[in-house]
């Protein structure tokens, strides 16, 4: 029993300072969204800390309860932000209102972080993940994702004076801005190795950089890309989907099936209303424009 | 635009959110240096002892606050407890008891330091003048103690009111976070409010710390007098 309970807090402090690692891992100043920081997967299913009693709620219990906890950002907007009045707004904010909806319950809000999502999932602290949460296959080992809602890819933007529109005849003497630590480096420099990176440590910085004309493009996610050239005149996306296509989709602890199946159903149902278009011209047109609704939407849990 | 982003503080409920967010803020950092000083004279009274076993023990909370990081303290008692035993427990409270933690540990070195301190012939003068054990530390120790403890502990106490800053990794929205909230709702309309936002922060910190280092400044010269 003694021993026990060494092991149990022993458990406790391993994984807290692995999750610190892991904390410290997503710190690189990326001003994406997510798909950035996946490599900051929290590490901590060493067999000594499986969730014996933290559980998670049963479909059942959430209806019972008469609330649900689901966990957004609060600060990324136009995914997950509050607004003057207090209110949670945002893609990812607009499903949770049409999943409580649908449930018959309350929303209760939680502001997460990228770093504690899978957390406050293994430990039952919140029902749902809707925080733009893109499917890896090592979160995939942590949790469990329902169907898709949103693409994620990564995109390139150039000057709208000398358009780069295929990487595969990129001029040798020219350069390519990309943010360190992001997938679009990674992406890059495994299939592109000949074409030269510029590489900037903070969003702001690779930004004035391009804006001076140092490289003729710049890679980032498909998202910041698309954002930037809309925010800024001047600019165009000449590849506005390229690399490996990530989804983002909702996610729920481990095993919680009920739930799980219900999300399911709830995706494809909706989708039959179109209903991730209409959340996307609700919450994304300003931000991306009418152009990109199809390449970012994925409705029904189909990935085109 | 040319405010810096400071217009914002005046659009919708901004400016009520941003005092909420200062009073979440505040009333874990009020609650958690109450009973970390507390704690912590009794703590630091435990490390002056020439006991082995408390020496060894008060080291080790010591180490473990000092090496420790707060974040790692908070992954720990919020995250953890639910892991291992299954309880949930109010991030505030679990916030509560980290910043309780760590602070008595810190005010408890205080209070040891400032107790070997004082130098022998104080004790001995008492003693000399008939004055109980009681009463030495009533009249002679404590108040010189209390006179040493004062700058050293204001300056563990406003560093806890900026570390409340961490709590919104456990979901809380304070200050800080609620700035950020501000910030990320505009980005498009005001991209360089952060700079107005956190000068706000900023101005908002010290009018919080800044009354509380007067207030020992002022204490400090009463009591030399």
């Amino acid at each position: 029993m003694k021993r026990n309970l060494v092991q149990k807090i022993a458990s406790v402090v391993a994984a807290g300072t692995l999750m610190m690692g892991a904390l410290s891992g997503c710190g690189a100043s990326n001003a994406s969204v997510d798909s950035n920081e996946s490599n900051a997967t929290v590490e901590s299913t060493d067999s000594s800390v499986t969730a014996e009693s933290a559980g998670y709620r049963t479909l059942d219990e959430i209806k019972e309860s008469g609330t649900i906890n689901i966990g957004v950002f609060s600060d990324k907007s136009p995914f997950g932000y509050v607004d003057e009045n207090g209110e949670y707004q945002g893609y990812d904010v607009y499903f949770a209102e049409r999943i409580g909806k649908d449930l018959g319950v309350d929303i209760n809000y939680v502001s997460t972080e990228a770093a504690s999502r899978i957390e406050y999932l293994q430990t039952g602290k919140v029902d749902i993940i809707l925080a733009n949460f893109t499917v890896t296959e090592e979160r995939a080992e942590e949790v469990d994702f329902a169907l898709p809602y949103m693409n994620v890819a990564l995109g390139v933007v150039s000057h709208d004076d000398n358009v780069v529109t295929s990487l595969d005849n990129f001029p040798e003497d020219e350069e390519i801005i990309v943010i360190s630590g992001t997938t679009a480096e990674t992406y890059l420099e495994k299939n592109y190795p000949n074409i030269k990176l510029q590489k900037y440590d903070a969003y702001a910085e690779a930004k004035t950089a391009f804006e001076n004309r140092n490289a003729i493009a710049w890679a980032n996610d498909n998202t910041e890309v698309i954002a930037f050239a809309i925010e800024n005149e001047g600019y165009e996306v000449g590849i506005p989907s390229l690399g490996s296509a990530d989804t983002i989709a909702p996610a729920v602890t481990k095993g919680n099936s009920s739930l799980l199946d219900w999300l399911n159903d709830e995706i494809k149902s909706i989708g039959a209303e179109n209903f991730f278009h209409a959340d996307y011209e609700a919450t994304l047109l300003d931000t991306y424009g009418a152009d990109y609704e199809d390449t970012l939407v994925v409705e029904g849990g189909e990935v085109k | 635009m040319d405010l810096m982003g400071i217009e914002l503080l005046f659009k919708g409920q901004n400016f009520l959110r941003i005092l909420g967010g200062l009073w979440v803020s505040v009333r874990i950092s009020l609650i958690s240096v109450a009973i970390s000083i507390g704690l912590g004279l009794l703590v630091g009274a435990l490390m002056t002892l020439r006991r082995p076993v408390v020496r060894a023990i008060t080291r080790v909370y010591l180490e473990i606050v000092r090496i420790m990081p707060q974040m790692v303290l908070l992954f720990i008692v919020y995250f953890g407890t639910t892991r291992a035993f299954g309880i949930h427990m109010e991030a505030e409270l679990a916030a509560i008891i980290v910043f309780v933690f760590w602070g008595t540990a810190e005010m408890g070195d205080l209070v040891r330091s400032a107790l070997i301190s004082i130098p022998k012939h104080q004790y001995e003068s008492a003693k000399a003048l008939g004055l109980s054990r009681a009463q030495t530390y009533r009249y002679i120790i404590l108040p010189q103690t209390l006179r040493r403890l004062l700058p050293l502990s204001i300056n563990l106490i406003t560093r806890m009111i900026k570390t409340t800053s961490l709590v919104m990794m456990v979901g809380i929205v304070e200050v800080l976070k609620v700035t950020q909230q501000i910030i990320e709702a505009n980005r498009r309309t005001s991209p360089n409010a952060a700079f107005g936002m956190f000068a706000v922060v900023f101005v908002i910190y010290f009018l919080v710390c800044w009354p509380i280092s007067m207030l020992s400044k002022k204490l400090e010269k009463r009591w030399s007098e």
